[in-house]
């Protein structure tokens, strides 16, 4: 439970996570492989949902392991957690759904 | 006393369990995180609308120290592992404030403070070349040329592209160099025994919070700059 007691081994463990996952996103990036770079979803291609979901990814793991925040009580974690989970959504359609409405009123 | 026991918001205790100091830094970072939402998500506007003619970060960020030729992505490759490497650092210093171990502290604390000098100057690097620009440049419709990009005019495409990404990265940028201060202002306590008296090194564990979300909105950049 604590951390105290558990020595190192989790603080490595994240960090060839973050490693690996951010290796994998820049191979990705400099092949840019046919298949799922040129299916498009959702507005944009394939290969771009593929490195916002590892982005996410590493994420979690920034706030919920380094940060602390997954062995916080739940209230706290859920009062950090939500406001961003509601807002930056909200944001994001807003903003973007503009932005591809003027490019076509362009 | 019974009764403030069994329950967590009857007062006489905290009901989040966290201190003061630690809960107002998470809701500064909270705040902190919106900003920079806000920041990116005006960037993928503007990148929707002129879709068209933005420029692709592989072909405008290709550079790499002492190397000659194309390398896309490698050098912010390096620039992600340096700040990931500092987080890493950072935790150390933090899970050894919990054990009470200065020495080791100070030795987690000072590597951490190098990490971030080094994302620094590699940032500098690569703001430099993308002042510079090209040697051929772009030739304009009245024929003058330009190189590299400024907040009014940009080689490799529109010139929104440039100022957002001297903005965002600028902003950023500014968030690490004042870590690596409040850093030092730490080190320095850790070093004077400030934390040894206090009988906890909390504000170690407060500024390893702002060091992390550092290294988490760059995760966000580096994805939505240089990835997608």
């Amino acid at each position: 439970m604590s951390n105290e007691q558990k020595g190192n081994w989790w603080i490595w463990k994240v960090f060839w996570i973050l490693l690996i996952v951010t290796t994998v996103e820049v191979l990705l990036g400099v092949i840019q492989p046919e298949i799922i770079a040129g299916t498009q979803f959702l507005g944009t291609s394939l290969l771009n949902h593929i490195f916002i979901v590892l982005t996410l990814v590493k994420a979690a793991y920034i706030v919920l392991v380094f940060m602390h925040l997954g062995f916080e009580r739940k209230s706290f974690k859920w009062t950090v957690l939500l406001p961003a989970f509601i807002l930056i959504p909200y944001l994001l359609f807003i903003l973007l759904a503009e932005g591809s409405y003027s490019y076509f009123m362009m | 006393m019974g009764q403030t026991k069994s329950n967590v918001w009857g007062g006489g205790e905290r009901p989040y369990n966290v201190s003061y100091g630690k809960m107002m830094m998470w809701f500064f970072l909270l705040t902190d995180a919106l900003t920079f939402s806000g920041f990116l998500a005006a960037y993928g506007f503007s990148r929707f609308k002129y879709q068209d003619i933005w420029p692709e970060a592989e072909v405008v960020f290709t550079h790499f120290p002492f190397m000659h030729g194309d390398h896309p992505l490698l050098f912010v490759a390096l620039m992600t592992f340096i700040l990931i490497m500092s987080s890493v650092t950072m935790v150390l210093a933090v899970n050894y404030g919990h054990k009470m171990e200065k020495k080791k502290v100070i030795l987690w604390l000072s590597l951490t403070i190098v990490g971030g000098a080094m994302f620094l100057g590699s940032q500098a690097w690569e703001w430099g070349h993308f002042i510079h620009g090209t040697e051929e440049g772009r030739i304009l419709a009245d024929g003058s040329i330009i190189h590299g990009a400024n907040l009014i005019m940009n080689e490799y495409g529109h010139p929104l592209f440039a100022d957002y990404f001297f903005f965002i990265t600028g902003f950023h940028g500014f968030h690490v160099f004042s870590g690596v201060i409040i850093l030092i202002v730490i080190l320095i306590n850790v070093i004077k025994g400030t934390y040894e008296k206090r009988g906890h090194y909390e504000m170690v564990e407060k500024v390893g919070l702002y060091w992390h979300f550092v290294d988490l909105v760059w995760v966000f950049v580096f994805t939505f700059f240089y990835l997608v």
